[in-house]
Protein backbone atom coordinates (compact mmCIF):
# COMPACT_ATOMS: atom_id res chain seq x y z
CA UNK A 1 0.00 0.00 0.00
CA UNK A 2 1.84 3.46 -1.09
CA UNK A 3 0.58 7.15 0.51
CA UNK A 4 -2.50 6.75 2.64
CA UNK A 5 -1.81 10.02 3.64
CA UNK A 6 -1.18 13.28 1.00
CA UNK A 7 -0.63 16.91 2.36
CA UNK A 8 -4.03 18.02 2.23
CA UNK A 9 -5.89 15.15 4.11
CA UNK A 10 -3.26 15.46 6.49
CA UNK A 11 -3.64 19.34 6.84
CA UNK A 12 -7.53 18.49 7.01
CA UNK A 13 -7.55 15.95 9.69
CA UNK A 14 -5.36 18.10 11.82
CA UNK A 15 -7.51 20.90 11.45
CA UNK A 16 -11.10 18.72 11.78
CA UNK A 17 -8.84 17.79 15.09
CA UNK A 18 -8.51 21.26 16.56
CA UNK A 19 -12.49 21.98 16.18
CA UNK A 20 -13.23 18.58 18.05
CA UNK A 21 -10.88 19.70 20.37
CA UNK A 22 -12.37 22.89 20.67
CA UNK A 23 -16.22 20.88 20.54
CA UNK A 24 -14.89 18.59 23.48
CA UNK A 25 -13.21 20.75 25.68
CA UNK A 26 -15.77 24.02 25.18
CA UNK A 27 -12.34 25.97 24.05
CA UNK A 28 -9.03 26.13 24.85
CA UNK A 29 -9.22 27.22 28.39
CA UNK A 30 -6.48 25.39 30.84
CA UNK A 31 -5.56 23.30 27.83
CA UNK A 32 -1.87 21.88 26.96
CA UNK A 33 -0.23 20.27 23.97
CA UNK A 34 2.35 18.35 24.26
CA UNK A 35 4.22 16.46 21.43
CA UNK A 36 5.90 13.45 21.70
CA UNK A 37 9.72 13.29 20.01
CA UNK A 38 10.18 13.66 16.95
CA UNK A 39 7.08 14.04 15.13
CA UNK A 40 4.75 14.52 17.96
CA UNK A 41 6.58 17.80 18.26
CA UNK A 42 5.45 19.55 14.79
CA UNK A 43 2.27 17.98 14.95
CA UNK A 44 1.31 19.82 18.61
CA UNK A 45 2.51 22.98 16.66
CA UNK A 46 0.75 22.90 13.86
CA UNK A 47 -2.53 21.89 16.07
CA UNK A 48 -1.69 25.20 18.20
CA UNK A 49 -1.71 27.32 14.92
CA UNK A 50 -4.65 25.80 14.08
CA UNK A 51 -6.68 26.42 17.29
CA UNK A 52 -5.49 29.91 17.63
CA UNK A 53 -7.12 30.23 13.96
CA UNK A 54 -10.60 28.93 15.48
CA UNK A 55 -10.43 30.58 18.90
CA UNK A 56 -7.82 33.71 18.69
CA UNK A 57 -5.85 32.01 21.87
CA UNK A 58 -2.79 30.42 22.44
CA UNK A 59 -2.54 26.97 23.48
CA UNK A 60 0.44 26.06 26.18
CA UNK A 61 2.61 24.00 23.73
CA UNK A 62 5.65 21.39 25.14
CA UNK A 63 7.93 18.60 23.76
CA UNK A 64 8.63 15.63 25.66
CA UNK A 65 10.93 12.73 25.33
CA UNK A 66 10.10 9.32 26.50
CA UNK A 67 13.31 7.19 26.06
CA UNK A 68 14.22 7.08 29.63
CA UNK A 69 10.51 6.07 30.53
CA UNK A 70 11.24 2.75 27.64
CA UNK A 71 10.12 -0.39 28.57
CA UNK A 72 13.21 -2.32 26.70
CA UNK A 73 16.34 -0.77 27.29
CA UNK A 74 17.16 -4.61 27.95
CA UNK A 75 19.49 -5.29 25.06
CA UNK A 76 23.35 -5.11 24.34
CA UNK A 77 24.55 -1.85 25.28
CA UNK A 78 26.32 -1.90 22.20
CA UNK A 79 23.61 -1.97 20.39
CA UNK A 80 21.96 1.45 18.88
CA UNK A 81 20.25 3.54 21.80
CA UNK A 82 17.64 5.34 21.39
CA UNK A 83 18.52 9.02 21.35
CA UNK A 84 17.79 10.56 24.68
CA UNK A 85 16.07 14.11 23.52
CA UNK A 86 15.40 16.90 25.67
CA UNK A 87 11.59 17.32 27.46
CA UNK A 88 11.09 21.43 27.49
CA UNK A 89 7.31 21.73 29.59
CA UNK A 90 7.72 25.04 30.13
CA UNK A 91 3.91 25.54 31.63
CA UNK A 92 2.94 23.28 35.21
CA UNK A 93 0.70 20.67 33.96
CA UNK A 94 -1.51 20.84 37.98
CA UNK A 95 -5.13 20.78 36.79
CA UNK A 96 -4.45 21.38 32.95
CA UNK A 97 -5.88 19.40 30.29
CA UNK A 98 -3.06 17.64 28.87
CA UNK A 99 -3.26 17.04 25.24
CA UNK A 100 -0.72 14.77 24.31
CA UNK A 101 0.17 14.49 20.89
CA UNK A 102 2.20 11.47 18.55
CA UNK A 103 2.39 10.50 15.14
CA UNK A 104 1.09 6.73 15.10
CA UNK A 105 -0.55 5.22 17.44
CA UNK A 106 0.27 1.52 17.82
CA UNK A 107 1.16 -1.23 20.51
CA UNK A 108 0.61 1.88 23.14
CA UNK A 109 3.91 1.27 24.80
CA UNK A 110 4.88 4.83 23.85
CA UNK A 111 1.85 6.35 25.20
CA UNK A 112 2.22 4.01 28.60
CA UNK A 113 5.60 5.39 28.89
CA UNK A 114 4.57 8.95 28.32
CA UNK A 115 1.94 8.72 30.90
CA UNK A 116 4.50 7.76 33.24
CA UNK A 117 7.00 10.68 32.07
CA UNK A 118 3.93 13.45 32.35
CA UNK A 119 2.84 12.21 35.99
CA UNK A 120 6.55 12.83 37.01
CA UNK A 121 5.98 16.56 35.82
CA UNK A 122 2.97 17.21 38.05
CA UNK A 123 -0.96 16.20 38.24
CA UNK A 124 -2.86 16.90 34.96
CA UNK A 125 -6.52 17.30 35.29
CA UNK A 126 -7.15 15.02 32.70
CA UNK A 127 -4.92 13.90 29.68
CA UNK A 128 -6.37 13.12 25.89
CA UNK A 129 -4.25 11.93 23.37
CA UNK A 130 -4.56 12.74 19.73
CA UNK A 131 -2.51 10.80 16.71
CA UNK A 132 -2.33 11.28 13.25
CA UNK A 133 -2.45 7.57 12.51
CA UNK A 134 -4.21 4.63 14.42
CA UNK A 135 -2.89 1.53 12.77
CA UNK A 136 -4.15 -1.24 14.97
CA UNK A 137 -2.39 -3.65 17.54
CA UNK A 138 -2.43 -2.60 21.28
CA UNK A 139 -0.96 -4.37 23.48
CA UNK A 140 -1.99 -2.22 26.21
CA UNK A 141 -5.47 -1.04 27.43
CA UNK A 142 -4.92 2.83 25.82
CA UNK A 143 -7.53 4.68 23.33
CA UNK A 144 -6.97 7.58 21.39
CA UNK A 145 -9.32 10.72 21.93
CA UNK A 146 -8.81 12.13 18.45
CA UNK A 147 -7.69 10.40 15.25
CA UNK A 148 -6.69 11.73 12.12
CA UNK A 149 -6.87 8.00 10.22
CA UNK A 150 -7.82 4.94 11.14
CA UNK A 151 -5.67 2.82 8.96
CA UNK A 152 -6.18 -0.86 8.89
CA UNK A 153 -2.21 -2.68 8.75
CA UNK A 154 -0.69 -5.92 9.55
CA UNK A 155 2.36 -6.28 11.89
CA UNK A 156 4.69 -6.66 9.67
CA UNK A 157 4.05 -3.62 7.68
CA UNK A 158 5.82 -0.31 8.66
CA UNK A 159 3.73 3.08 9.00
CA UNK A 160 5.72 5.67 7.99
CA UNK A 161 4.69 9.51 9.02
CA UNK A 162 7.19 12.10 6.96
CA UNK A 163 6.72 16.08 7.79
CA UNK A 164 7.74 18.72 6.41
CA UNK A 165 9.65 20.39 9.33
CA UNK A 166 11.86 17.06 9.70
CA UNK A 167 11.37 15.42 6.73
CA UNK A 168 10.67 17.51 4.09
CA UNK A 169 7.37 16.53 2.40
CA UNK A 170 3.76 15.78 4.39
CA UNK A 171 2.84 12.25 3.64
CA UNK A 172 2.09 9.20 5.35
CA UNK A 173 3.22 5.93 3.45
CA UNK A 174 2.65 2.09 4.68
CA UNK A 175 5.72 0.15 3.96
CA UNK A 176 4.54 -3.91 3.05
CA UNK B 1 30.78 16.58 14.16
CA UNK B 2 27.84 13.71 13.72
CA UNK B 3 27.24 11.41 17.13
CA UNK B 4 27.67 7.97 17.34
CA UNK B 5 24.34 5.59 17.75
CA UNK B 6 26.13 3.35 20.59
CA UNK B 7 29.34 3.37 22.29
CA UNK B 8 31.32 0.30 21.01
CA UNK B 9 32.45 -1.10 24.30
CA UNK B 10 30.42 -2.01 27.24
CA UNK B 11 33.05 -0.83 29.41
CA UNK B 12 34.07 3.52 29.78
CA UNK B 13 37.72 2.78 30.31
CA UNK B 14 38.94 6.12 29.43
CA UNK B 15 39.19 8.48 26.80
CA UNK B 16 41.84 6.82 25.04
CA UNK B 17 38.57 4.09 23.84
CA UNK B 18 36.44 6.55 22.46
CA UNK B 19 36.40 8.09 18.99
CA UNK B 20 35.24 11.37 18.45
CA UNK B 21 31.51 10.27 17.26
CA UNK B 22 31.34 8.59 20.64
CA UNK B 23 32.20 11.24 22.84
CA UNK B 24 29.89 13.57 20.63
CA UNK B 25 26.82 10.85 21.57
CA UNK B 26 27.92 11.37 25.87
CA UNK B 27 27.57 14.62 25.43
CA UNK B 28 24.49 14.88 23.40
CA UNK B 29 22.86 12.10 25.77
CA UNK B 30 24.61 14.38 28.66
CA UNK B 31 22.00 17.48 27.65
CA UNK B 32 19.12 15.92 27.44
CA UNK B 33 19.76 14.45 31.01
CA UNK B 34 20.51 17.89 32.52
CA UNK B 35 17.02 18.58 31.84
CA UNK B 36 15.93 15.61 34.68
CA UNK B 37 17.85 17.47 37.55
CA UNK B 38 16.19 20.40 36.44
CA UNK B 39 12.15 18.41 37.21
CA UNK B 40 10.07 18.58 40.73
CA UNK B 41 10.41 14.80 40.88
CA UNK B 42 13.91 14.38 39.78
CA UNK B 43 14.13 10.46 38.72
CA UNK B 44 13.44 8.43 35.70
CA UNK B 45 12.83 4.60 35.68
CA UNK B 46 15.74 3.85 33.26
CA UNK B 47 18.04 1.76 35.21
CA UNK B 48 15.06 0.50 37.14
CA UNK B 49 16.30 -3.05 38.70
CA UNK B 50 20.15 -2.86 37.64
CA UNK B 51 22.78 -3.14 40.84
CA UNK B 52 25.67 -0.53 40.10
CA UNK B 53 28.85 -1.01 42.72
CA UNK B 54 30.43 2.01 43.30
CA UNK B 55 33.80 0.78 44.71
CA UNK B 56 36.22 3.81 45.49
CA UNK B 57 39.97 2.71 46.72
CA UNK B 58 40.60 6.36 46.92
CA UNK B 59 39.23 8.90 48.08
CA UNK B 60 36.31 11.22 46.44
CA UNK B 61 34.07 13.09 47.52
CA UNK B 62 32.77 14.79 44.43
CA UNK B 63 32.87 11.82 41.93
CA UNK B 64 31.44 9.31 44.51
CA UNK B 65 28.69 12.17 45.18
CA UNK B 66 27.97 12.36 41.40
CA UNK B 67 28.30 9.05 40.07
CA UNK B 68 26.13 8.13 43.07
CA UNK B 69 23.34 10.77 42.04
CA UNK B 70 23.79 9.78 38.38
CA UNK B 71 22.49 5.95 39.89
CA UNK B 72 20.00 7.34 42.46
CA UNK B 73 18.25 9.67 39.40
CA UNK B 74 17.89 6.67 37.10
CA UNK B 75 16.50 4.27 39.64
CA UNK B 76 19.39 2.16 39.56
CA UNK B 77 19.97 0.17 43.08
CA UNK B 78 23.16 1.58 44.31
CA UNK B 79 25.72 -0.01 46.23
CA UNK B 80 28.83 1.52 47.77
CA UNK B 81 32.35 0.46 49.29
CA UNK B 82 35.04 2.00 50.23
CA UNK B 83 38.32 0.83 51.76
CA UNK B 84 38.26 1.39 54.89
CA UNK B 85 35.84 -0.83 56.68
CA UNK B 86 36.12 -3.30 53.61
CA UNK B 87 37.82 -6.87 53.45
CA UNK B 88 40.60 -4.51 51.15
CA UNK B 89 42.13 -3.23 54.45
CA UNK B 90 42.55 -7.05 55.36
CA UNK B 91 44.90 -7.74 52.50
CA UNK B 92 42.38 -8.99 49.65
CA UNK B 93 43.61 -8.33 45.98
CA UNK B 94 41.71 -6.35 44.21
CA UNK B 95 41.26 -9.05 41.62
CA UNK B 96 39.54 -11.25 44.48
CA UNK B 97 37.70 -8.28 46.00
CA UNK B 98 36.02 -8.22 42.19
CA UNK B 99 35.25 -12.33 41.48
CA UNK B 100 33.44 -11.93 45.59
CA UNK B 101 31.35 -8.78 44.86
CA UNK B 102 30.80 -10.59 40.85
CA UNK B 103 29.30 -13.47 42.60
CA UNK B 104 26.54 -10.75 44.15
CA UNK B 105 25.45 -10.17 40.06
CA UNK B 106 25.94 -6.24 39.82
CA UNK B 107 25.33 -5.38 36.46
CA UNK B 108 27.72 -2.30 36.70
CA UNK B 109 30.90 -1.76 38.65
CA UNK B 110 32.12 2.01 39.27
CA UNK B 111 35.74 2.02 40.34
CA UNK B 112 38.52 4.49 41.33
CA UNK B 113 41.54 3.11 42.12
CA UNK B 114 45.13 4.22 42.49
CA UNK B 115 46.28 1.90 40.36
CA UNK B 116 46.64 2.97 36.69
CA UNK B 117 44.82 0.43 34.47
CA UNK B 118 42.97 -1.49 37.94
CA UNK B 119 39.39 -0.80 35.38
CA UNK B 120 41.00 -2.59 32.90
CA UNK B 121 42.16 -5.40 34.53
CA UNK B 122 38.63 -5.66 36.71
CA UNK B 123 36.90 -5.53 32.59
CA UNK B 124 39.15 -8.83 31.54
CA UNK B 125 37.62 -10.79 34.51
CA UNK B 126 34.02 -9.31 35.15
CA UNK B 127 30.71 -9.43 33.19
CA UNK B 128 29.52 -6.29 34.42
CA UNK B 129 30.73 -3.25 32.48
CA UNK B 130 33.30 -1.26 34.37
CA UNK B 131 33.39 2.39 34.05
CA UNK B 132 36.44 3.87 35.41
CA UNK B 133 36.31 7.11 37.51
CA UNK B 134 39.77 7.87 38.05
CA UNK B 135 42.65 5.37 37.85
CA UNK B 136 46.23 6.50 39.26
CA UNK B 137 47.99 8.76 36.84
CA UNK B 138 46.44 7.45 34.06
CA UNK B 139 42.85 8.12 32.90
CA UNK B 140 39.64 10.18 34.58
CA UNK B 141 37.28 9.63 31.54
CA UNK B 142 33.95 11.12 33.24
CA UNK B 143 36.18 14.30 34.30
CA UNK B 144 36.99 15.21 30.91
CA UNK B 145 33.79 14.37 29.53
CA UNK B 146 32.03 16.95 32.09
CA UNK B 147 34.67 19.54 31.35
CA UNK B 148 33.90 19.38 27.60
CA UNK B 149 30.15 19.55 28.35
CA UNK B 150 30.84 22.59 30.51
CA UNK B 151 33.25 23.95 27.42
CA UNK B 152 30.57 23.52 24.68
CA UNK B 153 27.63 25.18 27.27
CA UNK B 154 29.65 28.47 27.34
CA UNK B 155 32.10 28.46 24.07
CA UNK B 156 29.32 26.41 21.89
CA UNK B 157 32.18 24.51 20.59
CA UNK B 158 35.60 22.94 20.83
CA UNK B 159 37.01 23.05 17.40
CA UNK B 160 39.65 25.71 17.07
CA UNK B 161 39.10 26.10 20.90
CA UNK B 162 42.69 27.31 23.09
CA UNK B 163 42.78 25.86 26.33
CA UNK B 164 45.41 25.96 28.78
CA UNK B 165 46.30 23.58 31.11
CA UNK B 166 48.63 24.67 34.38
CA UNK B 167 49.24 22.59 37.30
CA UNK B 168 51.15 19.28 38.76
CA UNK B 169 51.01 17.51 35.22
CA UNK B 170 52.37 14.35 36.11
CA UNK B 171 50.43 13.30 38.71
CA UNK B 172 47.28 14.06 36.86
CA UNK B 173 44.88 11.49 35.36
CA UNK B 174 42.70 14.90 34.47
CA UNK B 175 45.13 16.11 32.54
CA UNK B 176 45.67 12.91 30.47
CA UNK B 177 41.82 12.63 29.80
CA UNK B 178 41.42 16.10 28.76
CA UNK B 179 44.26 15.85 26.55
CA UNK B 180 42.85 13.04 24.54
CA UNK B 181 39.51 14.43 24.24
CA UNK B 182 40.11 18.02 23.57
CA UNK B 183 42.61 17.09 20.73
CA UNK B 184 40.81 14.61 19.30
CA UNK B 185 37.56 17.37 19.21
CA UNK B 186 40.33 19.68 17.75
CA UNK B 187 41.03 22.35 20.22
CA UNK B 188 44.21 23.53 20.64
CA UNK B 189 45.86 22.72 24.02
CA UNK B 190 48.78 24.15 25.85
CA UNK B 191 50.07 22.30 28.80
CA UNK B 192 52.06 24.13 31.60
CA UNK B 193 53.75 23.05 34.87
CA UNK B 194 57.23 23.21 36.91
CA UNK B 195 59.87 21.08 35.02
CA UNK B 196 59.94 18.53 37.81
CA UNK B 197 56.15 17.94 37.14
CA UNK B 198 56.25 18.03 33.10
CA UNK B 199 55.09 14.08 31.88
CA UNK B 200 57.22 12.71 29.10
CA UNK B 201 55.82 12.48 25.69
CA UNK B 202 52.69 15.18 25.96
CA UNK B 203 54.42 17.72 22.78
CA UNK B 204 53.78 13.84 21.01
CA UNK B 205 50.56 14.34 22.12
CA UNK B 206 49.86 17.43 20.01
CA UNK B 207 50.32 19.38 23.09
CA UNK B 208 52.30 22.85 23.05
CA UNK B 209 54.18 22.45 26.22
CA UNK B 210 55.61 25.25 28.38
CA UNK B 211 56.73 26.43 31.73
CA UNK B 212 55.42 29.78 31.32
CA UNK B 213 51.79 29.83 32.84
CA UNK B 214 51.81 33.42 31.09
CA UNK B 215 52.72 32.35 27.88
CA UNK B 216 50.41 29.16 28.23
CA UNK B 217 47.40 31.03 29.24
CA UNK B 218 48.18 34.19 26.50
CA UNK B 219 44.89 34.29 24.72
CA UNK B 220 43.58 30.94 26.10
CA UNK B 221 39.54 30.89 26.04
CA UNK B 222 39.74 27.98 28.86
CA UNK B 223 41.99 27.98 31.40
CA UNK B 224 42.20 24.63 33.51
CA UNK B 225 44.00 24.37 36.73
CA UNK B 226 45.10 21.44 38.03
CA UNK B 227 45.50 20.74 41.85
CA UNK B 228 48.46 19.99 43.16
CA UNK B 229 48.85 16.42 44.37
CA UNK B 230 51.04 16.37 47.61
CA UNK B 231 49.88 13.17 48.43
CA UNK B 232 51.07 11.45 45.09
CA UNK B 233 54.55 13.61 45.65
CA UNK B 234 56.99 11.15 47.48
CA UNK B 235 59.90 13.04 45.96
CA UNK B 236 61.33 16.17 45.80
CA UNK B 237 58.87 18.30 43.19
CA UNK B 238 58.58 21.52 45.03
CA UNK B 239 60.44 23.51 47.00
CA UNK B 240 57.38 25.39 48.51
CA UNK B 241 53.80 26.02 47.92
CA UNK B 242 54.72 30.00 48.29
CA UNK B 243 56.90 29.38 45.33
CA UNK B 244 54.60 27.44 43.31
CA UNK B 245 52.21 29.90 43.67
CA UNK B 246 54.30 33.15 42.54
CA UNK B 247 55.20 30.79 39.63
CA UNK B 248 52.29 29.04 38.43
CA UNK B 249 49.42 30.46 41.08
CA UNK B 250 46.23 31.56 38.73
CA UNK B 251 45.62 34.85 39.79
CA UNK B 252 43.42 37.89 37.95
CA UNK B 253 46.16 39.89 36.84
CA UNK B 254 47.65 36.60 35.17
CA UNK B 255 44.34 36.00 33.58
CA UNK B 256 44.20 39.30 32.01
CA UNK B 257 46.46 38.03 29.22
CA UNK B 258 43.33 35.59 28.19
CA UNK B 259 40.82 36.20 26.22
CA UNK B 260 38.15 38.99 27.21
CA UNK B 261 35.36 36.17 27.78
CA UNK B 262 37.97 33.11 29.46
CA UNK B 263 36.11 30.50 31.51
CA UNK B 264 38.11 28.90 34.44
CA UNK B 265 38.09 25.67 35.19
CA UNK B 266 39.29 23.48 38.28
CA UNK B 267 38.37 19.79 38.62
CA UNK B 268 38.43 20.48 42.59
CA UNK B 269 39.53 20.01 44.79
CA UNK B 270 40.59 23.74 45.09
CA UNK B 271 44.28 24.04 46.86
CA UNK B 272 43.29 28.29 47.24
CA UNK B 273 46.47 29.69 47.14
CA UNK B 274 48.58 27.16 46.06
CA UNK B 275 47.42 26.70 41.92
CA UNK B 276 44.54 29.20 42.47
CA UNK B 277 44.02 32.58 43.70
CA UNK B 278 40.27 32.76 45.46
CA UNK B 279 39.75 35.80 43.99
CA UNK B 280 39.72 33.70 40.48
CA UNK B 281 38.25 30.58 42.02
CA UNK B 282 34.96 32.54 42.96
CA UNK B 283 35.10 35.24 40.65
CA UNK B 284 33.22 35.52 36.98
CA UNK B 285 35.35 33.60 34.98
CA UNK B 286 35.08 31.08 37.53
CA UNK B 287 32.69 27.72 35.93
CA UNK B 288 33.73 25.74 38.40
CA UNK B 289 30.11 24.87 40.01
CA UNK B 290 28.78 24.33 36.88
CA UNK B 291 31.27 21.45 36.46
CA UNK B 292 30.30 19.72 39.09
CA UNK B 293 26.31 20.33 37.83
CA UNK B 294 27.38 19.06 34.96
CA UNK B 295 29.64 15.91 36.43
CA UNK B 296 25.73 14.53 37.29
CA UNK B 297 24.23 14.69 33.67
CA UNK B 298 27.71 13.68 32.24
CA UNK B 299 27.41 10.37 34.60
CA UNK B 300 23.45 9.50 33.92
CA UNK B 301 24.32 10.04 30.13
CA UNK B 302 27.63 7.37 30.34
CA UNK B 303 25.24 4.94 32.46
CA UNK B 304 22.39 5.29 30.35
CA UNK B 305 24.68 4.70 27.06
CA UNK B 306 26.44 1.33 28.83
CA UNK B 307 23.34 0.25 29.99
CA UNK B 308 22.44 -3.04 28.44
CA UNK B 309 20.41 -5.86 29.52
CA UNK B 310 21.45 -9.60 27.84
CA UNK B 311 24.65 -9.59 29.51
CA UNK B 312 28.03 -11.04 28.13
CA UNK B 313 27.58 -14.36 26.25
CA UNK B 314 24.28 -13.14 24.08
CA UNK B 315 26.67 -10.09 22.86
CA UNK B 316 29.44 -12.27 22.13
CA UNK B 317 26.90 -14.57 20.30
CA UNK B 318 24.95 -12.12 18.63
CA UNK B 319 28.45 -10.55 17.20
CA UNK B 320 29.55 -14.04 15.71
CA UNK B 321 25.95 -14.11 13.94
CA UNK B 322 26.11 -10.40 12.72
CA UNK B 323 29.56 -11.11 11.03
CA UNK B 324 28.24 -14.46 9.13
CA UNK B 325 25.05 -12.06 7.73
Amino acid sequence: MPVVMDADRIARSLTRIAHEIVERNRGVDDLGLIGIHARGVPIATRLARALRAITGADVARGALDITLYRDDLMRPSTLAHPVVRKTEIPFSLDDRVVLLVDDVLYTGRTIRAALDALTDYGRPRAIQLVVLVDRGHRELPIRPDYVGRNIPTSRQQSVQVRLVEIDGRDEVEVEP
Amino acid sequence: MTAATALRSRHLLGIAELEPGEIQLILDTAVAMKEVGARPIKKVPTLRGRTIMNLFFESSTRTRMSFELAEKRLSADTLGMTTTGSSVSKGETLADTARTLEAMSPDMIVLRHEASGAPHQLARICRASIINAGDGTHEHPTQALLDALTILERKERLQGLRVAIVGDLVHSRVLRSNVLLLTRMGAEVAACGPATLLPPGLSTAGVRVTTSIDEAVEGADVVMMLRVQHERMHGLFLPSVREYFTHFGLTPARLARAAADVIVMHPGPMNRGVEIDSAVADGPWSVILNQVANGVAVRMAVLYLLAGGEGFEAQASRGVEAEQR
